[in-house]
Parts: structure tokens; C-alpha cells; sequence
């Protein structure tokens, strides 16, 4: 079984000087959680999709959410058919195993939330009948937060759906240089050979789940979504779904490591992606590095 | 950062959990249970349903009381408890309605609120146990229903953890109250009295002594072995056979019984007779027994402040004693006094009633000898001669008593022998009168303290001799010397002797003793602790003049010294504290004084690189260290192990936290 690093790896050839980003982004799938990318255009957010899906092996569909988006675009819809009589459904962009959903936040809240009841389900109901997604089966959206007219931001209850909100930002200067002095970005992804597939994925998921979690390293999330709900800074604590997602991301984190048991390193590495964007805080602060440095400096790890 | 503002939680108006009804409950059950020796049958029935409803209403989800329910339970108990009572005012009605109350309280537990008036009420009637019994039992019992209820307020307040842990809790923050609360108690200035008055129905307490005595209307005399009174003498305590403690004198005789005469009645504030002699020292600890009575030994020689004295020696306070009182008296063993008596006084001591007795006053003519001492004498052979029994279980007597107990049935006690000595002195015309009061007393090897029980009640007799005084005259001894060597414990088997004066249980006897000394030190040092105490130990402390702004000052820099004490503690000690917590703590100590300490939040590998940038001398050694603390705490390998191994690394990083010269 290979290594979930060489994807990383990989990858990185390709998006350059943002490997925290890659990291994070395949902790979310090895967890088995669906992603959010929140940046300006350009930035490179699809290209993160789309290269995450070639390297694991993954059926790939792209659907650029507008605000004429209707569910039965993404779901799919049963069309009449004269030669044999009878309704035969045509399955829509989501029965894929990854679906980028570009600019998640252009789509009327009934398309978004047809879109977020297939992520929770892993399956789509249609004209009364029930169908199976393929496994495994992610979402990786991305919201434009710089032009919020004629938007509809995804609501807290939305947003608890996504295991992590991360941010792509700006290159660093001399991974600037070499974006704009190397080859084209889309004939990279052409060659780019896929380094596993989804029962590697499924195994290292399991592997994941295998990881040794203390008590010590429980007391010390139970202390951080305690702190949430007590501490006075937030409108709303982190629900246990949040919790749930908190361990698993650290886990799929350890993993990733090399280490066969998860350090509180690991939660510190995924609160931002996992927590921040499920909690609104009482006055906001000037930036995300800000909120995850409050909540993080906040708790104290359990001797 | 501006935004970084805490603001507390609110919890007021939240809504109780299961787990913290069940600790609201634990709290009533808590504060109620050691009121249920003096509480109304019929309310306890009332309260034990209520509360065992509750629990249905918890456990099985029964429904709960409705508001129609609750209010005709309390305007039937109200009624309830005015007729039991009399009135709704007072100490028992009062304590009675608040149980009521406290029960009710819990059915109507809505939010957090509530729970806070069940605790305090909890506390209050805590409180309330005090005004029934004040034993250094109730005492304990009450911390451990106050661990309780202290472990319920944290539940309330806390986040929910397992009751172990709360009540362990409360232990610890209890344990911690304990420096203060004794340095308020020995230092808070002590105002002379009690600070709140009990309401009037607080005492029952009964001596074992009466003001009349008629030994022919007794068949059966029981004796408890209830405390009268503790001594602590200045030097070594006299023999028991010497120790006989004047109560209540009993002068006049109507043929039946004995009563108190005028002698009784003049009551001065001075001795009425000089008692010359060595005098004796001692302090005499009095169980509150409802009368004026105090006791001291004869002959008493010096008469302390607020004590009065009656004609005939007996020893008077001004009030009732309805709380333990202490005072100190010196006596003069063997002194004789009253050589020069008021003539009164002596007309009464011969009194007679007209007829009655006839054998014995013809007896007393035989007896009638040339000197009054041998009179005396000629009295004391007789019992001595004849073949009398001690028993505490004598045969009723009719008319005639002294008569029928002279020559028919000689059998009886110490009233039955002293009366009817008394009674021939009289009849052969020497003043004579009963003294009742105790005698002996037990010495307590654990605190030194003579003690002194009921069942050492005693009556003796008393004769006045020209030129000589009153003298003591125990037939009684005449009779069964043992008696008064030795004590009720040695009278002839089947003898109804309580239990506690039988000294043949050696093992028992020593566990009564350290029982009995351990309840004496509680009544001495903290149910007595007044201001003359406080004065005595803060004397013994050094202080020899102290005033209340002294005492304040030293109350207020212990209380201070000991709150720093406690929190430098805390500081100092993390909350967890395993050999591994500690050899971690061991690891951030040796580095903090270079600045390089960790912080609070962070883990142990980041801690590493951290440090490992700033010192990398220190690198190779911390990384181990914190490689060790993270495979122990959050890893599988053995936490022991590793401690020790991480002790290691501490006393090395220690030696090199100094960087080296270059």
C-alpha cells in the first residue's frame, strides 16, 4: 500500500508552496469528510480539486453552481421515454466520487440544500426513489467570500456539513516565480498519473480509524468544545458532530505523519480548518489566524 | 485584543438535568436525616412520602405534584404543626415547616435557581441541627451531610462530572475551609453569653436529684449513667470515699418526706461561715440540668463570683443552668462548720412531726448516751450491728416508715438510711438534717477529668455538735463501706446497676473512658471555648493583653498567611498529579528560569522544535523528553517507564540550561 504522502507529494509539483493546504485537503478525504474552499478567484481552488481527484483515482464532475441551478441539475431527472413506454432516470453531475461544486454560494438555497442532503445522505432521492452515490463520495465546494451580491451564503447548519473550510491565499514569492515561468498548469494535469485509488483511499481510511486516540488527548478536545460553549467568545459552541469531526481529522492527520497514535499537535493542526467555520464568535475578529490563535491559546493541554 | 472579552455564562435560568435533581434530592435526604430523632412522627410520614414520590417522579417517571397538591399539603401540615406545637412560631414549629418546605422544594425544581434555594436551605437546616444536639457525633455527622451538599452546589454550578469526583471535591475545598475556620474560632473575639438566644423550650435536662425525698414511696430506684457533672482538680484528686459533692439539704420531716426547710430559704451572697483550712482547688464542669443547683465539694471555702450560697450550704447560680457552665470552687475537706449556728437554724434541725414512728423514737431513747458524739456513735453501731441490706430495690413502706424500715424489712438505699438516721438524732434530741448531692465520683485516666454520673446520687446525714459544727454522718458507709469506696459496682449480683458503672468489662471500660474524655475535650475547649477561655489560651500563646484590635490583626494576617499558603499550593502543584504529570512538570521547570518554559497550549513535539530553534545545544535531550512524554501520555508505551526516563532528561536539562561560554 503506498504511502498517503506521495500524494502529497505529488501534488505539490503541481501547486506550488502550498503543501499545508494539500495536507490538510487529503486529511479531509482520508477522513471521509467533504471539503469547503473559501478564496478569491484564481487562486487556485479548482485546480486543488481537480488534482486531488487525478492522484487518488477518483471519477471527477464539475458543476458551477448559478443561481438558476435547479436540484434536478445536479440530482438528475427521469425523462419520458417513447420507445419503451416508461420514465428512465438520468443520473445527474452528484453520482460521481468527486464533485466540485464551484461557487456553491451563486445557487438558491433549495439547489444548495438538494446539494448538502445528498453530502449527508451519501444518496439522492428522486421522484420517491432512493439511489446510492458511488463510493467513496466527496464534495469539494468553493464559495467567493470578495463579491457577496447576488449570493447566498451558506447558513452555520450548511456549513457544520463540511468536515473543513480551508483557504488556498496567495503564493508565496518564489513559488510565484515558478508558476509563472513553468509549463501550463492544465497540461501538468493531463500527465499526472493517479498514485492510488478508492480501495487505497478506503484503506487508509480504516487505517485512520485504527489510530490510538488517549484519554489525555480526549480530556484535551473535551476541554477545547468546552471552551466553545462556556468560554463567552462565541455565539454558538461546537456541536458534537464538530467534536466528531475534530477526532477524525486529527486521526486521518496522525496517519498522514506516520505516527500510530494522535497527538494534540494533530487537533491543533485541524481546529482551524474544522472548528473556525462552525463557530461565529461574538465580535469578529480581524482574521482567521486571529480566531484560531484565540480559541487555540484559550485551552490548556491536560498535564 | 478587544475582541478577546469574556462574559460569564448564564446558568440562573437554565434547566436542571437529571443527574443534579438527583443531587438536589441527595441534599434534602442529607439535611434532613439528622433532625429525625426529634421531628413529629406524622410529619416525618409526610416528609419520607413527599420525598419518596420525588424520587418515583425521578426514577420512574411518575407524574409530578400539581400546584393543588402542593398547597393543601402545606396548609394541612401548617395546621398540623400549630396543633402539634401549640403555635407556629418558635424552634420546634420552625424547624418543622422547614422540613416541610425543603421536601416540597422538590417538586418544584424548574432551573438552576431552584437548586440554589434547595442548597441553601440544605445548609440552614444544617444549622438547625445545632440547636437540638451539639455532640461531637452530630458534629462529624453534619460535615459529612455538608460534604454532601457543598458536592451539590458544584454539580450546580460545574460542569457535570461523576460524583466521585464531586464529592471528593467538596472534601478537598472543605479541607481547605478547616485553617480558617480555626483560626476564626480560637481568634474572633468572643462575646461574653451566648450570642442568639435559644428559645425557652431548648433544655429538658433533669437532674438526678429532687428537692424532696420519701424513700418509702420508692420500689424501684433507677439509676442512668448519664453525666452530672466532670471535676478537674489542681493537683492530685482526692480519694472517691472523700468526695462527696452537697446538693439539696433537706431539713423538715412531715413523716413521710424529706423536705427543703427555712435554712434552705436565706440565701446570701457571702458563706455564711468562715471555713479556715488548706483549701482545695478545682473546676467543676455542670451538664445543664434545668435547676439553680451547682455543686461543690464540703465544705466550700471560697465562694466564686455569680454563685450564692444558702444557709445551709447549698450552693445556688442565679439562673437555672440550661447550658454547660464551668466554675471554679476551693473546699475544705473534713472542715466542720457552723459552730456558732442561728439558733433558728437548729430549732428546725430538731423538728418532729407530732406523733408517728413510735418504736423508733423509743428506740432513740436507748441510744441517748452522755456526750452527744457518742449518741452519734451509739446511732452508726446500730445500723452497723443489726443485719441491714443494701439493695436498690427495697419493699414499699406504709405508715410509719421509719418504723416499719428500723425493725421489719431492712432493706433499702442510702435515702432510706439517711432519713432514718436523721430521723433518730432528731428524736434523741441532737439537730440533725439530710444533705443530698452525689458522691465519689470516677477518675478518667485519659484526661485526668473526676467524673461524676447520675448513679452516684447519694443522701447522707448531717448533725450539729456544741462546739464542734455540722458533722458528716454516712450511715450508708456504716452499712456497705464498699458503696462508698468503690461505687454502685460492687453490690451484690442482680442488683439493677446501669451498665456503665459495672467495672468488671475491662476492655469496655477503657473505650468508655477514651470515649467519655474525647466528648469532655469537645464540651471544654469547643462547645465552652468563652472569653475567659480564649483569654486563658491566647495568654498561653503570648499574648498577654489581648484586646480585640490584637486579635484582628493576628485573625486577619493567619487568614491572609493561609489563603497565600493555599494558593502558592495550587500554583505550584497542577491539577493532575501522576509520576509522569510530574516528571513532565519536572522537564518545563528545569527550563522555565532560562525563558524556555512551555506554554500552556502547547504539545509536546511543537514544545520541541520551539526550544530547538532557540537552543539547539538543548535540542537533542528535549526532543527525547518530549518524544517520551508523548508516547507515555497519548501513545501505548508504559507511563512508569517513562516517568522515570523523563526525570532523566529533567535533572539533565537542568545542568544544561546554561548556555556554555564561548
Amino acid at each position: 500500500m503506498s504511502d498517503p504522502r506521495a500524494v502529497v507529494d505529488a501534488a505539490s509539483t503541481l501547486i506550488l508552496g502550498k503543501r499545508s493546504r494539500l495536507e490538510l485537503a487529503l486529511t479531509c478525504l482520508i477522513a471521509g469528510g467533504h471539503l469547503l474552499i473559501e478564496d478569491v478567484p484564481g487562486t487556485g481552488k479548482t485546480t486543488l480539486a481537480h488534482v486531488m481527484a487525478r492522484l487518488l483515482g477518483l471519477d471527477f464532475r464539475r458543476v458551477q453552481f448559478t443561481s438558476d441551478l435547479l436540484p434536478a441539475d445536479i440530482l438528475g431527472v427521469s425523462v419520458f421515454e417513447r420507445e419503451t413506454g416508461a420514465f428512465r432516470f438520468h443520473p445527474g453531475p452528484v453520482f460521481t466520487q468527486v464533485l466540485l461544486a464551484d461557487e456553491v454560494n451563486r445557487a438558491t438555497p433549495r439547489t444548495q440544500s438538494a446539494l448538502l442532503e445528498a453530502m449527508e445522505e451519501h444518496q439522492v432521492s428522486v421522484e420517491g426513489e432512493t439511489r446510492p452515490l458511488p463510493q467513496p463520495f466527496f464534495v469539494i465546494a468553493t464559495q467567493n467570500p470578495a463579491s457577496q451580491i447576488g449570493t447566498y451564503p451558506l447558513p452555520e447548519s450548511q456549513l457544520d456539513r463540511f468536515m473543513m473550510r480551508i483557504t488556498m491565499g496567495y503564493p508565496d514569492p518564489a513559488a510565484e516565480r515558478l508558476l509563472l515561468t513553468g509549463r501550463d498548469r492544465r497540461s501538468l494535469l493531463a500527465d499526472l498519473a493517479p498514485v492510488a485509488d478508492a480501495a487505497t483511499l478506503s484503506a487508509w481510511r480504516t487505517q485512520a480509524e485504527g489510530i490510538h486516540v488517549s484519554d489525555a488527548l480526549i480530556d484535551y478536545v473535551q476541554a477545547l468544545i468546552a471552551y466553545t460553549r462556556t468560554g463567552g467568545a462565541y455565539r454558538l459552541g461546537l456541536s458534537p458532530r464538530a467534536g466528531l469531526a475534530l477526532l477524525a481529522a486529527a486521526r486521518a492527520r496522525a496517519l498522514l505523519d506516520g505516527r500510530s497514535h494522535v497527538l494534540p499537535e494533530d487537533v491543533q493542526a485541524v481546529v482551524p480548518a474544522v472548528a473556525l467555520h462552525r463557530l461565529p464568535m461574538l465580535e469578529q475578529p480581524p482574521s482567521q489566524d486571529d480566531a484560531a490563535r484565540h480559541l487555540l491559546q484559550a485551552v490548556a493541554l491536560p498535564v | 485584543m478587544k475582541w478577546r472579552r469574556m462574559t460569564a455564562p448564564k446558568v440562573a435560568a437554565e434547566p436542571l438535568d437529571q443527574a443534579r435533581i438527583a443531587w438536589l434530592m441527595a441534599v434534602a435526604a442529607c439535611a434532613l436525616v439528622p433532625h429525625g430523632s426529634h421531628l413529629p412522627g406524622w410529619l416525618i410520614a409526610v416528609a419520607a412520602l413527599l420525598f419518596t414520590w420525588r424520587l418515583a417522579q425521578w426514577k420512574l417517571g411518575w407524574p409530578g405534584a400539581s400546584g393543588l397538591v402542593k398547597l393543601l399539603v402545606v396548609v394541612a401540615c401548617c395546621a398540623g404543626v400549630s396543633l402539634t406545637f401549640g403555635r407556629l412560631f418558635g424552634r420546634e414549629p420552625g424547624v418543622a415547616l422547614l422540613t416541610l418546605m425543603l421536601v416540597l422544594k422538590l417538586h418544584e425544581l424548574r432551573s438552576t435557581r431552584d437548586g440554589h434555594t434547595v442548597v441553601l436551605l440544605g445548609y440552614f437546616m444544617l444549622l438547625t441541627a445545632f440547636l437540638y444536639s451539639q455532640t461531637p457525633a452530630m458534629a462529624a455527622a453534619l460535615g459529612v451531610s455538608m460534604t454532601v451538599i457543598t458536592a451539590a452546589l458544584i454539580a450546580l454550578t460545574g460542569p457535570p462530572a461523576a460524583p466521585r469526583a464531586l464529592l471528593r471535591h467538596a472534601a478537598w475545598m472543605m479541607a481547605q475551609a478547616l485553617p480558617f475556620m480555626l483560626v476564626l474560632f480560637v481568634l474572633f473575639p468572643r462575646v461574653p453569653g451566648p450570642l442568639w438566644g435559644l428559645p425557652l423550650d431548648a433544655w429538658s435536662g433533669t437532674s438526678g436529684l429532687s428537692d424532696s425525698m420519701a424513700p418509702g414511696s420508692i420500689s424501684q430506684l433507677s439509676l442512668s449513667g448519664a453525666i452530672a457533672f466532670r471535676a478537674r482538680f489542681e493537683g492530685d484528686a482526692p480519694p472517691a470515699r472523700d468526695l462527696y459533692w452537697r446538693g439539696p439539704v433537706l431539713s423538715a420531716f412531715d413523716g413521710r418526706t424529706w423536705r427543703q426547710g427555712s435554712s434552705a430559704q436565706r440565701i446570701g451572697d457571702g458563706l455564711p461561715h468562715p471555713v479556715p483550712g488548706r483549701a482545695l482547688g478545682y473546676e467543676v464542669t455542670l451538664e445543664p440540668h434545668n435547676r439553680n443547683w451547682l455543686f461543690a465539694l464540703e465544705t466550700v471555702a471560697t465562694l466564686p463570683a455569680d454563685v450564692r450560697v444558702s444557709d445551709d450550704w447549698q450552693l445556688l447560680g442565679r439562673d437555672g443552668v440550661r447550658t454547660r457552665r464551668r466554675d471554679r470552687f476551693e473546699s475544705v475537706l473534713g472542715a466542720r462548720p457552723g459552730i456558732e449556728e442561728w439558733s433558728g437554724h437548729l430549732d428546725a434541725a430538731r423538728q418532729l412531726p407530732r406523733d408517728g414512728n413510735p418504736r423508733a423514737r423509743q428506740l432513740a431513747q436507748t441510744l441517748r448516751a452522755a456526750s452527744p458524739a457518742d449518741t452519734v456513735a451509739a446511732g452508726l453501731r446500730l445500723f452497723r450491728r443489726e443485719a441491714f441490706v443494701y439493695t436498690l430495690t427495697p419493699p414499699l413502706l406504709g405508715e410509719d416508715g421509719i418504723d416499719a424500715f428500723l425493725f421489719d424489712t431492712r432493706r433499702g438505699f442510702c435515702e432510706h438510711y439517711a432519713g432514718a438516721f436523721v430521723f433518730l438524732m432528731r428524736a434523741a434530741g441532737l439537730p440533725a438534717r439530710v444533705v443530698t448531692g452525689y458522691q465519689g465520683g470516677e477518675r478518667n485516666e485519659v484526661d485526668d477529668y473526676v467524673v461524676v454520673r447520675q448513679s452516684d446520687a447519694h443522701a447522707w446525714a448531717e448533725v450539729w455538735l456544741e462546739g464542734e459544727g455540722w458533722r458528716r454522718v454516712d450511715p450508708t458507709a456504716a452499712i456497705l463501706p464498699s458503696r462508698i469506696e468503690r461505687g454502685l459496682a460492687d453490690l451484690p449480683a442482680g442488683e439493677p446497676v446501669p451498665f456503665v458503672a459495672r467495672v468488671d468489662l475491662g476492655w469496655l471500660r477503657s473505650l468508655r473512658h477514651q470515649w467519655e474524655a474525647a466528648n469532655n475535650a469537645w464540651n471544654q475547649w469547643v462547645l465552652s471555648y468563652d472569653q475567659q477561655k480564649q483569654r486563658e489560651l491566647l495568654s498561653r500563646l503570648g499574648m498577654t493583653q489581648p484586646d480585640w484590635r490584637l486579635m484582628t490583626i493576628w485573625l486577619a494576617s493567619l487568614c491572609a498567611l493561609f489563603a497565600l499558603a493555599l494558593t502558592m499550593w495550587a500554583m505550584r502543584r497542577s491539577v493532575s498529579a501522576d509520576a509522569l504529570a510530574r516528571a513532565w512538570t519536572a522537564v518545563d521547570r528545569a527550563l522555565r528560569p532560562a525563558g524556555l518554559g512551555r506554554e500552556a497550549w502547547e504539545g509536546p513535539l511543537d514544545y520541541a522544535a520551539r526550544v530547538g530553534r532557540l537552543r539547539p545545544d538543548l535540542a537533542p535531550t528535549l526532543a527525547q523528553a518530549c518524544r517520551l512524554y508523548a508516547d507515555a501520555r497519548y501513545g501505548a508505551a508504559p507511563p512508569a517507564a517513562a516517568a522515570r526516563e523523563l526525570k532523566a532528561c529533567a535533572r539533565a536539562l537542568r545542568r544544561q540550561r546554561i548556555p556554555p561560554r564561548r
